[in-house]
């Protein structure tokens, strides 16, 4: 092969090109700008969480439980504060309790953060005015800037915290580690450690995580005093956290969503790959006589290809580069769409890796995307420059197109395994790529057979134009409504499962469904709050006893020996042989009743029967949920022992459930008979309807007054707060998938442009026969029409089938199709496609049908 | 009394190429009555495809007028221009021009279908008359060149237009199949009385028109119909 032949022609030839082809350098760099910005981005989250790690903890070592530590793990602290060389200790407690606000009657469910002086050992928690954090007395409280403006507090006002009165002192503007997005969830309070007890909020019944923070003299010490103590701990349910340990958890964790989002961006290219190909094919049936020409000249097909994939490269290089510079611009503007959702600020650091890891991918998607069609070179004979056969020979299925294609899933798949969190998830997303991509191809495909088979044969000559123009030579419909069908396809599967999710959360908007909560009643407070609901002209719902208890021993086995072994381990999921850490360490909230509720259905076993429960000698029967009791590994018959407040209690399996979680109703995992924990400490929860906003206010201020301890929720607010995570993490897939889209209007605009000059031909010979402006006008219209309802309507179905079985099988909720909305968006989609082509095509009607004489 | 079909006066065009104003047509006048066939000839760059263009109203002309059966093209928007192509004018080309989207058939259907009137029948009739029945539903590109033009003339002939613009028809055929081509549109000519321009450097084509209007540079050096130039007839 001559190399400086190929060089040579390759430049002069990409002179030429590259106006008309340098459209799709940007469809490739729509990708690569994506990618390289999430994948730069989250090396930064990375570095940013690393450099920040002891901050981030705020301590050496960190303990925590739901349950006030027990003497045995207090007597293992102390040791363990010893072994390190002594150091600086301070505890925490988080729970949730209602903010009142005296002055305006105003109520908030709250989370309080109660900590002792000291706590962070690193790291700064800033406040408005500064300075308060050091400084904080046993009567003042920080607020979340949220909380103290939905309360409507100001600085110096009191605020109630169950019996407890405080005074307002500014607000906490930052805290290491903390998601700004979480206040939505629970509007954190910070109070002395000292006030706790004041506000008689940990009494029994209630829920807290109880912690404590640790600094070591010797700092090195921790991770082998963890590795020496974590298993004695455990066993006292006491989790331990080091510097490393949470560094590793909250980069696992942001590394993962930066690779999901990765591989929305990585959509993109692929989308950029598939216009360049189409651009290759288009080009090399322009250049057929000219190939056909360089052949007779005694180039080879080698030579020929390789001029032609040097354009490619070329195009790819230019979209790489150009899309990392767009990338690293972009990466700046990332914190705004997920910094919501970051524990830190991130440091902007350009990342090279990602930036020359997007450049090769922009080249090696741009070579291997167009060697598939530029092996049609190898059939342009020679003889084609004498004359050009009337029917192409049929590409033929031999090695090198078969290469070139296992090159090309290869690729695909290769990309999809190192932008995935997991091989298996990169195989499975590659072929769901090229699933989508092949259902856009066959719906194309589909559709210009139909046409040019049984087109259709009456209605206006200006609409059976268009629709004929879909298999002109060298058409691209296939391109267009694979290109614009795939990144309307992303957007509307976003929008379908979001939509589904928050329905799931929606409160029950029918009138006889209850919107509010009321927690935490004692037993002797009982009959006057429902008496308050009652006088405020609202029927409670009965009230449901609930009783907190834990397991002591599974099937004979001790809890703490499980817990012991399986220390280290974290979350749900299959840790392994034996029940899951969380189920045996969690406190069980269970309730006692003889009749099940509208919520639960039995999968295995029976409920026994009314009055079964009293008196009863033995194990207690109980019925318990399914995933609990898989996560538990206990079946009928297996025996669980309940330390119920100090109190041991033998129960059997005899019942297994499935809860519909989604319903706002008090669930539970664990259902015991009446009877047997009459006599045990507890609370109640009730719930009720209460439709004007401003009554649900007014109740929820009597209440705080005269009982605080209740804890009042309003299901609406609850709601919205939820809507408002779901769509800020919407928008951040949203975010990537618009690249997508991106890409796939420049793979339109790509199509639009290089069939320009077929199209200007055409359209002057109409003109010439007598066509007027308005008919050419209405052709292309009905051309473009056609390819965007398709790509629309392809885009529907995809994300309809997709969106079912995302929510059917990964968020296992019931699916209900948000058809109006997608189809607003396939018509958008359409709609956008005819503006985009007739803009391209402006030049159409303005040349002078005078050229079909200038164009022998 | 013959009526007149076309009329050209004092014709002009000029393009400006590379900054300087470039003369490609001067002073051309003449006349065709209805049924007439002229052939405008010449050497190439000699303005023949600048006259065609402003005679046939695809272009403005920089000096003088077109009157095609009576009506000043000149007065005429492009629309209204392109009304008076699509009911008055057909057009054959050198490389053919079929829409290559379209079937032979619906080829031949389109200057009908364009002024929204019934035209299968029409089409089918004339595909017949060119020879080309069995071949309706073929692509341009199942058709060899011969074929295409034949499409082409069908097509040209389709809406019965008043006259007929022919340029270098057989400059891409064979001289046999050119000869048909010539053949047919002679004959298709005098069975519906339309007017032919036939625009051409071929003399030997040429000598088959009853009318013969030489170009050189631009200018019209030999009108057989002219008797102050038909001196100059070679």
């Amino acid at each position: 092969m001559s190399l400086p032949f190929v060089l040579r022609m390759a430049a002069r030839e990409g002179r030429a090109s590259l106006r008309r082809l340098g459209v799709l350098a940007g469809a490739v760099a729509a990708g690569v700008g994506a990618l390289v910005a999430i994948n730069g981005f989250t090396e930064s989250l990375q570095a940013s969480v690393r450099a920040q790690a002891r901050a981030l903890l705020g301590a050496d070592l960190a303990f925590g439980s739901a349950y006030p530590f027990s003497d045995a793990a207090r007597t293992r602290l102390a040791a363990l504060q010893e072994e390190g060389g002594g150091g600086r200790r301070a505890r925490v407690a988080r729970f949730a309790a209602m903010a009142f606000l005296p002055r305006n009657s105003a109520t908030r469910l709250s989370q309080v953060v109660a900590s002792e002086p000291g706590y962070p050992f690193y790291g700064t928690i800033r406040t408005d005015p500064p300075g308060l954090w050091g400084a904080l007395g046993p009567e003042d409280a920080l607020l979340d800037p949220a909380l103290l403006s939905a309360l409507e507090a100001r600085r110096g006002d009191t605020l109630a915290l169950g019996e407890g009165r405080f005074t307002v002192r500014g607000v906490v503007t930052e805290v290491p580690g903390d998601v700004a997005l979480r206040s939505a969830l629970g509007p954190r309070i910070y109070v002395a450690f000292a006030a706790v007890e004041g506000t008689k909020l940990l009494t029994f019944g209630s829920r807290a995580r109880h912690e404590e923070y640790l600094q070591l003299a010797d700092a090195a010490q921790a991770p082998r005093l963890a590795a020496r103590h974590r298993a004695a701990l455990a066993a006292e349910r006491v989790s331990l956290r080091t510097v490393s340990e949470d560094q590793e958890s909250v980069n696992d964790g942001y590394g993962r969503l930066g690779q999901y989002l990765g591989l929305v961006a990585l959509v993109a290219l692929l989308l950029g790959g598939v216009g360049v190909a189409s651009a290759v094919h288009v080009l090399i049936k322009r250049r057929w006589e000219s190939i056909a020409v360089l052949r007779c000249l005694g180039a080879g097909a080698r030579e020929v290809m390789a001029v032609y994939l040097l354009q490619a490269g070329a195009l790819g290089l230019l979209g790489g580069v150009a899309g990392a510079a767009g990338g690293v611009l972009l990466q700046m503007a990332l914190p705004q769409v997920v910094g919501e959702f970051l524990p830190v600020d991130v440091d902007f650091a350009v990342s090279w890796r990602a930036v020359a890891l997007g450049v090769a991918l922009g080249l090696w998607v741009a070579l291997v995307f167009a060697l598939l069609p530029l092996l049609a070179v190898r059939r342009i004979a020679p003889l084609a420059a004498l004359r050009r056969p009337y029917e192409e020979a049929p590409a033929r299925g031999d090695r090198a197109r078969l290469l070139a294609g296992a090159a090309l899933v290869a690729s695909v798949t290769l990309l999809s395994v190192q932008q995935a969190p997991s091989v298996a998830q990169g195989v499975v997303f590659a072929a769901a790529v090229v699933a989508v991509l092949a259902v856009c191809a066959l719906a194309a495909r589909g559709l210009v057979a139909l046409v040019r088979r049984y087109g259709p044969r009456g209605g206006p000559y200006v609409w059976r134009q268009g629709l004929a123009n879909l298999h002109r030579p060298a058409n691209q419909t296939v391109t267009v409504v694979l290109a614009l069908g795939f990144g309307v396809f992303l957007l509307e599967t976003v929008f379908a499962v979001q939509g589904n999710l928050l329905r799931d959360l929606r409160v029950d908007a029918r009138p006889d469904r209850p919107n509010v909560v009321f927690f935490d009643i004692q037993p002797e407070q009982r009959a006057r709050v429902e008496g308050d609901v009652r006088a405020a002209g609202h029927a409670p719902e009965p009230a449901v006893p609930i009783v907190p208890m834990r397991i002591h021993a599974l099937k004979g086995v001790p809890a703490s020996a499980f817990l012991a072994t399986s220390a280290g381990r974290r979350g749900p999921g299959p840790a392994g042989p034996g029940p899951a850490a969380w189920a045996v360490r969690r406190e069980y909230r269970s309730t006692y009743r003889d009749l099940g509720v509208s919520s639960e259905t039995t999968v295995e076993g029976r409920l026994w029967s009314p009055g079964a429960g009293r008196g009863i000698e033995g194990p207690v029967p109980v019925s318990i949920e399914e995933d609990v009791a898989r996560e538990l590994g206990v079946a009928l018959g297996d025996a669980i022992t309940w330390d119920v407040q100090g109190r041991l209690l033998e129960s059997r399996v005899v019942h297994v459930r499935r809860v519909d979680w989604g319903r706002f109703e008090p669930n539970f995992f664990v259902v015991f008979p009446e009877g047997p924990l009459d006599g045990a400490p507890r609370s109640y929860v009730t719930m009720a309807r209460i439709g004007a906003p401003d009554e649900r206010t007014r109740l929820f201020a009597s209440l705080a007054r005269a009982f605080p301890n209740v804890t009042a929720v309003d299901l609406t607010q609850v709601q919205q707060a939820v809507e408002r995570v779901v769509s800020r993490m919407a928008l951040a897939v949203r975010f990537m998938a618009a690249f997508t889209l991106l890409a796939g209007g420049a793979v339109l605009v790509g199509a639009v442009a290089a069939s320009r000059h077929q199209r200007v031909h055409e359209s002057v010979l109409l003109r010439t026969l007598g066509a007027t402006r308005a008919q050419v006008l209405r052709i292309l219209l009905a051309e473009y029409a056609a390819l965007g309802t398709l790509a629309g309507l392809a885009a529907l179905v995809l994300a309809a089938s997709a969106s079912w079985a995302l929510v059917r099988f990964v968020f296992e909720s019931p699916f209900t199709l948000p058809l109006p909305g997608l189809a607003v968006l396939s018509a958008g989609a359409a709609l956008a496609t005819v503006v985009v082509g007739l803009l391209g095509s402006r030049e159409v009607l303005s040349r002078p049908p005078l050229e079909v004489l200038r164009s022998e | 009394m013959l009526v007149r079909m076309l009329k050209a006066e004092e014709l002009g065009q000029a393009y400006s190429s590379g900054g300087q104003e470039l003369d490609v047509l001067r002073d051309v006048s003449f006349e065709l009555e209805a049924g007439a066939f002229a052939a405008i000839v010449g050497p190439s760059g000699s303005g023949k495809s600048t006259l065609l263009g402003l005679l046939a109203g695809l272009d403005r002309p920089r000096h003088g007028r077109v009157w095609l059966d009576g009506q000043d093209l000149g007065a005429l928007t492009e629309d209204q221009r392109a009304r008076v192509r699509a009911e008055k004018i057909g057009f054959v080309f050198q490389s053919f021009h079929l829409i290559p989207t379209l079937t032979a058939r619906e080829n031949v259907q389109v200057p009908l279908e364009l002024r929204g009137l019934p035209a299968r029948e029409r089409a089918e009739e004339l595909l017949a008359r060119v020879g080309l029945a069995g071949r309706a539903h073929h692509y341009p590109s199942q058709l060899s060149g011969g074929e295409q033009q034949r499409v082409a003339l069908a097509r040209a002939f389709c809406h019965r237009p008043r006259i007929l613009f022919a340029d270098e028809p057989t400059g891409n055929l064979d001289a046999a199949t050119g000869a048909t081509i010539i053949q047919l549109m002679a004959e298709l000519n005098r069975e519906s009385g339309t007017t032919l321009v036939l625009v051409t450097h071929d003399n030997e084509l040429a000598g088959r028109a009853r009318r013969v209007i030489r170009l050189r540079d631009g200018r019209v050096v030999a009108d057989s119909a002219h008797p102050s130039l038909r001196a100059v007839l070679p």
